[in-house]
């Protein structure tokens, strides 16, 4: 039973933890040249990445470059603006699965690995990030959503 | 005694190298969202089965690990040899060859146990939603756990009616990213329905009529980085035949030093068992995944 209560603490605890963070993500991540490092990094992982590098066959890299660099700084509090399409936009046709997913994700930690991010920046950035899972595996369901107008498809970020 | 032992190594050693030298290729599973492997086989904890299916395989792949585990306590050795294998990250097949054997038998032979207690699970589990970690709702797993109790002797003389029996199972896991301290944090509830006494080492039910009853189990465990994990596990167990039947717990670190390795270890507390008291010890689980 006292574990119990244990397990009821922690799980309290965590409900409560808000992480005072005094520097914002984005300057843990090391700002701009971080994040570039941490995309570079990226790039570099899915090069060598088989499940992955046949999506990227017909990508314009230094656009794709350009857009996770602002998403990345953008999602972790920084000075920019996504100028990037939607997530569901981007994603669609692809017909994703989780073994992709997982792909990418484990792709991003060995990036952020590289370049030296802490564990708990690591974390953070990681669960930022997840939410948009099913936007990006279940894009149908977001372009369907929208207006059929296609000036309105473009992005509402 | 020692040749059961010996073949079950030899065979185990003949399934790991095999996973070992598998072309190199591993599942795409986050590195640990595995698991390790619980008592009776089923990807989990060390006592608790979770909602994980086993193995690193995800959409559309396979995966499959082989373990040993040993519980050394003061009276007894609980060792478990155990396979399982997940397809899909959908359904989860295992089977574990469990042995209890009693130490100092000489001292005890009073006592209506035999030597060693040999018990073979064979278990199945199957997701039904969720995800581990990119929903934002848990990942929920229907699983069961048939057992057959290859020395029923000393259950029939507690009291117990039967020598096999089936546990079902409903469990409910989630890993909240950034969530202690900054880390990672693993939650899972399981709920079981067994007529097991002493997991089945004491044979199963009593002939009550109310032999089966709901079982509450828990775990909690975080992850100091990518590798490591540490945590503590709560096992619920029904008193079935009167003999102060306990309740288990037990304190994890859990190591992934790669997706090939897992290795448990922990203190363990399993009370009271048939006759003995005070039961605690330490508990070590090694497994290869392919
Ligand atoms: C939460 C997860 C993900 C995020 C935040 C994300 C983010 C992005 C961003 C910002 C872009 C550039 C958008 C633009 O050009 O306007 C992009 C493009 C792309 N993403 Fe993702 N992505 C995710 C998951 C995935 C996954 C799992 C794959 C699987 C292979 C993938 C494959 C691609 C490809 C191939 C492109 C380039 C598309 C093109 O050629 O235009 N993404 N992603």
């Amino acid at each position: 039973m006292r574990l119990l209560t244990i397990i009821a603490l922690i799980w309290l605890l965590a409900a409560c933890s808000t992480t005072p963070t005094q520097p914002t993500l984005y300057e843990r991540l090391g700002e701009q040249e971080g994040i570039t490092t941490i995309v570079d990094n990226l790039l570099y992982e899915i090069g060598g990445n088989d499940t992955l590098l046949p999506f990227f066959a017909a990508t314009n890299i230094s656009r794709f470059r350009e857009k996770l660099i602002e998403q990345l700084c953008q999602v972790s509090d920084g000075p920019c603006d996504y100028t990037g399409d939607s997530m569901a936009q981007v994603h669609a046709g692809m017909d994703l699965n989780d073994s992709h997913f997982n792909a990418l994700v484990t792709d991003l930690v060995a990036a952020m690995d590289e370049a030296g991010v802490a564990t708990g920046a690591q974390n953070d950035l990681l669960a930022r990030l997840v939410p948009m899972y099913d936007e990006v595996m279940n894009p149908d369901d977001y372009i369907n959503a929208e207006p059929t107008d296609t000036d309105a498809n473009r992005v509402t970020r | 005694m020692v040749n059961r032992y010996l073949s079950r190594t030899l065979m185990l050693l003949v399934v790991l190298t095999g996973l070992v030298f598998n072309p190199a290729w591993a599942g795409s599973k986050i590195l640990a969202t595995s698991g390790a492997t619980q008592i009776e086989g089923a990807a989990g904890g060390g006592l608790v089965p979770w909602a994980i299916i086993g193995g690193y395989g995800s959409e559309r792949e396979w995966g499959a690990a082989a373990s040993v585990t040993r519980v050394g306590l003061p009276d007894f050795q609980l060792g478990t040899a155990a396979v399982h294998a997940g397809i899909n990250n959908r359904f989860e097949v295992s089977f574990a060859q469990q042995t209890l054997q009693v130490d100092n038998l000489a001292a005890v032979l009073s006592s209506p146990l035999d030597g060693v207690i040999e018990q073979h699970v064979y278990g199945a589990k199957a997701r039904l939603w969720g995800d581990l970690i990119y929903e934002p709702w848990p990942q929920v797993s229907l699983g069961m756990q048939h057992k057959v109790n290859l020395n029923p002797a000393a259950g029939n003389v507690l009291g117990a009616n039967s020598d096999s029996g089936t546990d079902w199972y409903l469990s409910v896991s989630k890993l909240y990213l950034h969530a202690l301290f900054e880390r990672n944090l693993l939650l899972n509830g399981t709920f079981r329905y067994t007529d097991a006494n002493e997991t089945g080492f004491l044979g199963f039910g009593d002939g009550s009529g109310t032999d089966t009853q709901w079982m509450a189990e828990a775990s909690a465990g975080v992850f100091l980085n990518a590798n490591w994990a540490v945590g503590v596990e709560y096992r619920q167990k029904p008193d079935r035949l009167n003999l102060g039947e306990s309740d288990w717990r037990d304190a994890f670190v859990a190591w992934f030093p790669s997706k090939q390795v897992t290795v448990v270890g922990a203190y363990t507390d399993l009370g009271k068992v048939a006759l003995w008291d005070d039961q605690t010890g330490w508990y070590l689980s090694v497994q290869i995944n392919n």
